[in-house]
């Protein structure tokens, strides 16, 4: 199977400064300056090391079960009407998310960088429980921060990471939240830099992060794409996957960035309603800005500071967006719409009911604009969706808001 | 000359090493920020960094998050942090002002407008943490422009050719971060800031600032005798914290901290003078 050995000719961007377009870069502080250097220097050497590519997708196909199915809904495209839906099983992988693709590779790389340790970010807890994971079959230390609000809402993926021998610290800082959790990443990062490697979890943080995860992601597209060929003998019309900070979205959308006749649609939380304020809707609403070291689109009031960000799924609740996705939207290469909590909860039950698959509250935004596409497409188009996760997370999450005790 | 500069020079023709506190603008308020820049340049500080506070700090500890919620808590941004500075210096003419903050109020007020209303309100020197020369140089050139010193850090991690290039963007004087951390860790290692020190005295005729992690007075004297620079700023702003909302407790006790280094620094041998010994050497 092929991941990062398939180049592309897009992957001209970004620059040997990491920016695309205006965006992206490396917005740190000087401690981390030359780590993010030595960072870079070890991906580009290993990116095109035979072993290390090996060693890579010997642990995709084993461990993560990879390739993951393209899966036609076919009894949710006919009632939904319009065009066929295929949907890319990344839910399957082991972990039940497309966040392990990213924590295999880059977990792989820190052993052969000789770090010890390893941190992490997390949201939902995806993307903790991803590293956690592979942190304990390749006998590393980690340490997984995690918002204290979100340690509230999603304590399943708490006790996860802790019976994977990963510490848990709680974030109290700020709004408790993700992006609080990455600033306490960093700062334990720049305190232990020499041992320790940073897996962010999508592709924003400084330059090399938003490259190196895309291209662990593209698997997922590079996947898609030879499937939707074999299975409907063409190209899809169209590709949906939803956007927190973008990365199974830049994984699926990356690969046929050169299709030109391939339309891209990434789904931000609309929350509430971008009307009202309360959503998670940088690329929608929001400007561009430095945080957490690139140039990209924010949720920021008038001075400059970041706002608090809402939507029912905690894995969309960032503020930032990956700088890449700045730039295919300014391009006018894809285009970012807004799906509110209750379009995704409608979404997440229909497909439950029609194709007997549990959708993460995160992919269920994709869904939901998928259903709005088809319904203006022909029955000979096709649209894959990314579904990037399982849904078993966020049982609670939807039982709570039906008024259901569990 | 800029105002840091003759500032350095004044210090360093008399042998002295210049005490730099750092407080953050807001914290509590308004009057007590410019009241109490008043009361650190009477207890006999040279320059005062002003924290501009930020929603996300990453390169700072908890002592300094906190503060900055405190601050923001208050209604405090950057237009109004330049309006404590131009309070400041209705009074105060000479004492140098350093901005120290976070790249993104900056970013929204927009360089052009930031770089004239600052340079309007008598700030002297600006440090964005997270904005390294790479990404700097239109800001830089603004900066200049509008006669201002952009202020770079330095840290254990910087290899000799960035430490070139970093000297090369800053003026006024570099600031050598003294531990891999964020403000307010502790265990500093004096022989390898000394060394450190020599290193990029080495490749740089700049004064050298150091700061991070320096908490009471011999440590303040010790680095006094490798530094031209010392800033302390936890220390300070856990002395606001314990006694908060007692205005005069709070002033004395950053000023008595302050007037401690102060004379810890000056008394202290082997301090940094033009007949100190070749720069670096570990004293104190």
């Amino acid at each position: 199977m092929g991941t990062m050995t398939e180049q592309h000719a897009s992957d001209k961007l970004p620059d040997a400064r990491g920016h695309f377009g205006p965006y992206g870069g490396r917005f740190v502080s000087e401690t981390l300056m030359h780590p993010l250097e030595e960072l870079e220097a070890a991906y580009r050497r290993y990116r095109n090391d035979p072993d290390f590519l090996a060693e890579l997708n010997e642990d995709l196909t084993h461990f993560v079960g990879r390739p993951s199915p393209l899966y036609l809904a076919e009894r949710w495209s006919r009632e939904t009407g319009g065009a066929r839906i295929w949907l890319k099983r990344e839910d399957l992988n082991h972990t039940g998310a497309h966040k392990v693709n990213n924590t295999v590779g880059q977990i792989l790389l820190a052993r052969r960088m000789g770090k010890t340790r390893i941190i992490a970010e997390t949201g939902a807890g995806q993307h903790g429980v991803a590293t956690a994971t592979v942190a304990a079959r390749q006998g590393l230390e980690c340490v997984v921060y995690m918002g204290a609000s979100d340690i509230q809402r999603q304590s399943p993926n708490v006790f996860r990471m802790r019976l994977l021998g990963a510490e848990v610290v709680a974030v109290e800082s700020g709004s408790r939240t993700l992006k609080d959790a990455l600033n306490e990443a960093m700062r334990d990062w720049v305190a232990n830099v020499d041992d320790t490697f940073y897996v962010i979890g999508t592709v924003a943080g400084p330059a090399p992060y938003p490259e190196m995860v895309r291209d662990f992601q593209c698997v997922i597209g590079h996947e898609a794409r030879r499937q939707i060929q074999e299975r409907a003998g063409c190209l899809p019309d169209a590709l949906v996957a939803c956007v927190g900070g973008g990365s199974n979205a830049i994984g699926l959308f990356h690969p046929f960035l050169e299709d030109e006749a391939v339309a891209m649609y990434g789904v931000e939380a609309a929350g509430d309603g971008i009307e009202t304020g309360r959503h998670s809707a940088p690329l929608g609403a929001g400007r561009p800005g430095i945080l957490h070291g690139n140039r990209t689109y924010l949720m920021e009031d008038d001075d400059g500071q970041i706002i608090e960000t809402h939507s029912i799924s905690a894995g969309l609740d960032y503020p930032g967006v990956g700088p890449e996705h700045a730039w295919l939207r300014d391009a006018g290469r894809a285009t970012y719409v807004g799906v509110t909590d209750e379009q995704a909860i409608t979404a997440f039950h229909h497909l439950c009911r029609t194709e007997g698959i549990i959708p993460a509250l995160e992919s269920a935004h994709a869904l939901a604009y998928a259903q709005q596409l088809a319904a203006t497409m022909r029955p000979d188009q096709n649209i894959i969706v990314n579904l990037s996760g399982r849904g078993d997370k966020d049982i609670q999450t939807i039982a709570e808001r039906e008024g259901i005790t569990l | 000359m800029s105002r840091i500069s003759i500032r350095m020079q004044e210090l360093r023709d008399g042998g002295r090493s210049a005490l730099v506190p750092y407080i953050m603008a807001g914290d509590p308020d308004v009057d007590q920020t410019v009241a109490l820049m008043h009361a650190m340049v009477e207890a006999g500080v040279d320059m005062i960094e002003l924290g501009v506070p930020f929603s996300d700090p990453m390169a700072d500890g908890p002592v300094i998050q906190k503060a900055a919620e405190r601050a923001l808590a208050g209604g405090m941004n950057l237009r109004r942090v330049l309006g404590i500075v131009q309070q400041f210096r209705r009074e105060d003419a000479r004492t140098p002002v350093v901005l120290m903050g976070y790249l993104n109020p900056v970013e929204r007020m927009g360089y052009e407008a930031f770089a004239e209303a600052a340079a309007g309100a008598g700030v002297d020197g600006v440090l964005t943490v997270d904005l390294p020369p790479e990404e700097a140089d239109t800001f830089t050139r603004l900066l200049r422009t509008a006669g201002m010193d952009p202020i770079f850090l330095l840290s254990p991690t910087t290899t000799e050719t960035r430490m070139r290039a970093v000297c090369e963007a800053a003026s006024g004087f570099v600031y050598y971060v003294s531990l891999k951390g964020v403000t307010g860790a502790a265990s500093l290692d004096m022989d390898d800031v000394a060394r450190r020190v020599a290193a990029i005295r080495a490749v740089t005729d700049l004064p050298v600032g150091v700061g991070f992690g320096i908490s009471d007075a011999p440590t303040a004297a010790r680095m006094a005798a490798v530094a031209d620079a010392v800033v302390v700023g936890s220390a300070l702003v856990r002395r606001m914290e314990e006694h908060a909302g007692d205005p005069v407790q709070m002033r004395d006790a950053v000023t008595a901290l302050l007037a401690q280094m102060r004379q810890a620094m000056d008394s202290s041998e082997g301090r940094n003078g033009p007949e100190a010994t070749p720069a670096g050497a570990p004293g104190g």
